[in-house]
């Protein structure tokens, strides 16, 4: 096994997830099926091998540090389930 | 038993950049709340950031004023974790290779030299800023600092008190002004500082367990948290118990440190590269060109004006204090080639009425040059100190040139030998009596004649010639 289920517990709750045993029990074999199928990797040999982060190559694009518009506020807050015409509200955050 | 502090500080400073660093929204403070956002810095799906160069460029100069290793190539990763202030649900950070690495600042402390290592600076996305209702269980969402670009500053655990931390805070703070890179601003939360301390016992080579302590936002406060949670820990490790690692609030009302509690339970944030971003490449070139634009940095101008001006160590120090104030006494200086009555005017009378009309340096309203002026006339004799410093005060509040000032109110001095004379020659005329008793000896009586001199030319005879003649005549008598 490559994956504990109180591991996949952890990850859940982490990404504010709620699954039941149910569940959890089969996101612990799939994930553990998809590790294992990752672990082939691990027969190459890339002793010589720089760490890839990025699939391309080639340098960063960069912006120039110019204003340009941004969203009316009514347009910012649109989607937002709650508002007061200029902030989002949200349950309060703080004890 | 003697503990002995071991103290690290992380810096975060807000780069002085028109715009954000992903997207080209306004940085601008004070703005009604949710002004400054597009979909980039709302975390809007389907959007992609697009770095600003500045935010490069400023990280680099940073790191060459703080002798990093600049990395060649670095990365940005998602550091992932809830809050509302948060809207993609990660912030864009640096973590493995950051910008730069391995550097140092070299702190001076009453008159003692101290190394402290910098770790890393690595930039960073800030975000956004809760109003919490007083009467209401609402938060209120203002996302206009989301996105606003950061470098973090991560200092070894060199320091060993809290004069020490308030120190290399202070120097990194300058030079980050001096750079014009950051505004350091720290109500407005341009320049914040988390402090990690831990004790040990005088000797131990390895650390304590440390606390993190937030929430401070002066100088004097992260010197105050660090004393407090400094006792803090050496009361609980005294009376046997264990300091645990957790974050703790400062409270400046309470003047203490309390455990931070809410928040993510375990720091667990699951950096990953960020898929949406390449990563930086710096080129050498780059860095040579960013290294031209470097100004002289504060210790190393304190230095030159010591040496350069032969100033005292305290001069050098507050005219350094800022780019502003050095260049202004330079100006002084130059004008008027007396470097020292440059720095005591500069120091006492221009940065005391600076402070007394709560003005910036860059609003002055006496001109450099005037005062460089002003400061000649004093030197070859045309008006007194005492003078001076009436006209002074008609510069600072007329702005006007100290010639002009002088010419109107007829304030120069009477140096011309023959005209004193007549005076002198009227004044001893019509005191007989204190001539004689000055030839009995009663030499006292030449301060009489002084004052009437003085009088008669309405204080504007240069004193040294009022003396030099007296003396001959009387001595001629």
């Amino acid at each position: 096994m490559k994956i504990t289920e109180d591991q996949v517990a952890h990850v859940a709750h982490l990404a504010r997830l709620n699954i039941d045993e149910k569940e959890r029990e089969v996101f612990t074999k799939q994930l553990d099926d998809i590790l294992l199928y990752i672990d082939m990797l691990n027969s190459v040999d890339t002793t010589d091998v720089a760490p890839m982060t990025h699939a391309m190559e080639g340098t960063e694009t960069f912006r120039e540090d110019v204003v340009r518009s941004s969203l009316p506020v009514d347009a910012a807050l649109a989607n937002a389930p709650d508002d007061d015409g200029a902030s989002f509200k949200v349950p309060k955050v703080i004890e | 038993m003697e503990y002995e502090p071991v103290i690290g500080l992380e810096v975060h400073a807000q780069l002085r950049t028109q715009t954000k660093i992903f997207c080209g929204c306004s940085t601008a403070f004070g703005s009604p709340p949710n002004t400054h956002t597009c979909p980039v810095c709302l975390g809007m799906p389907g959007v992609l950031p697009v770095l600003n160069r500045k935010v490069v460029e400023y990280a680099v100069k940073m790191a060459l004023a703080t002798h990093c290793t600049i990395n060649h190539v670095s990365e940005w990763a998602r550091k992932n974790y809830f809050y509302p202030d948060l809207p993609k649900g990660y912030q864009i950070s640096q973590y493995d290779r950051p910008i730069a690495e391995r550097g140092y600042l070299d702190l001076e402390i009453d008159g003692a030299g101290k190394r402290v290592g910098i770790t890393r600076i690595h930039m960073e996305e800030d975000a956004g800023k809760l109003i919490h209702d007083e009467s209401a269980p609402v938060s209120y969402v203002d996302l206009n600092r989301a996105g606003v670009p950061l470098i973090e500053i991560v200092s070894e655990p060199d320091m060993r008190n809290p004069e020490e931390g308030a120190a290399y805070l202070r120097r990194l703070h300058e030079i980050l002004v001096y750079l014009e890179i950051c505004d350091g601003n720290m109500e407005e939360g341009n320049f914040r500082c988390d402090a990690n301390v831990s004790l040990r016992p005088r000797g131990e080579q390895t650390f304590g367990t440390r606390t993190e302590l937030k929430n401070m936002n002066s100088f004097r406060n992260v010197q105050r948290a660090l004393e407090y949670e400094i006792r803090r820990q050496q009361y609980v490790l005294e009376s046997g118990g264990t300091v645990v690692q957790e974050t703790r609030l400062w409270d400046d009302a309470r003047g203490a440190t309390s455990p931070m509690r809410g928040k993510e339970e375990a720091h667990d944030y699951r950096y990953f590269p960020d898929p949406d971003l390449l990563p930086v490449i710096v080129p050498g070139e780059w860095i040579d060109e960013i290294r031209k634009t470097l100004p002289e940095l504060p210790l190393e101008k304190r230095e030159r004006f010591i040496r350069e001006y032969d100033l005292p160590a305290y001069d050098a120090g507050v005219l350094t204090a800022s780019r502003a104030i050095a260049d202004y006494f330079e100006a002084v200086a130059t004008r008027c080639s007396k470097p020292k009555a440059a720095s005591n005017w500069v120091m006492g009378d221009i940065l005391g009425h600076i402070k007394e009309d709560k003005l910036e340096m860059e609003d002055c309203p006496v001109s450099a040059d005037d005062l460089g002026e002003l400061v000649r006339l004093i030197d070859d004799g045309t008006i007194s100190g005492k003078m001076a410093k009436d006209v002074f005060e008609d510069m600072w509040l007329s702005g006007k040139k100290p010639e002009t000032i002088i010419g109107e109110k007829g304030l120069a001095q009477i140096t011309d030998t023959g005209a004193l004379e007549t005076v002198v020659d009227e004044v001893l005329a019509a005191n007989p009596a204190q001539v004689e008793q000055f030839r009995g000896g009663k030499e006292k009586v030449f301060g009489f004649f002084v004052g009437q001199v003085m009088k008669k030319t309405k204080g504007q005879a240069n004193p040294g010639l009022v003396n030099e003649i007296l003396k001959r005549k009387l001595s001629d008598l």
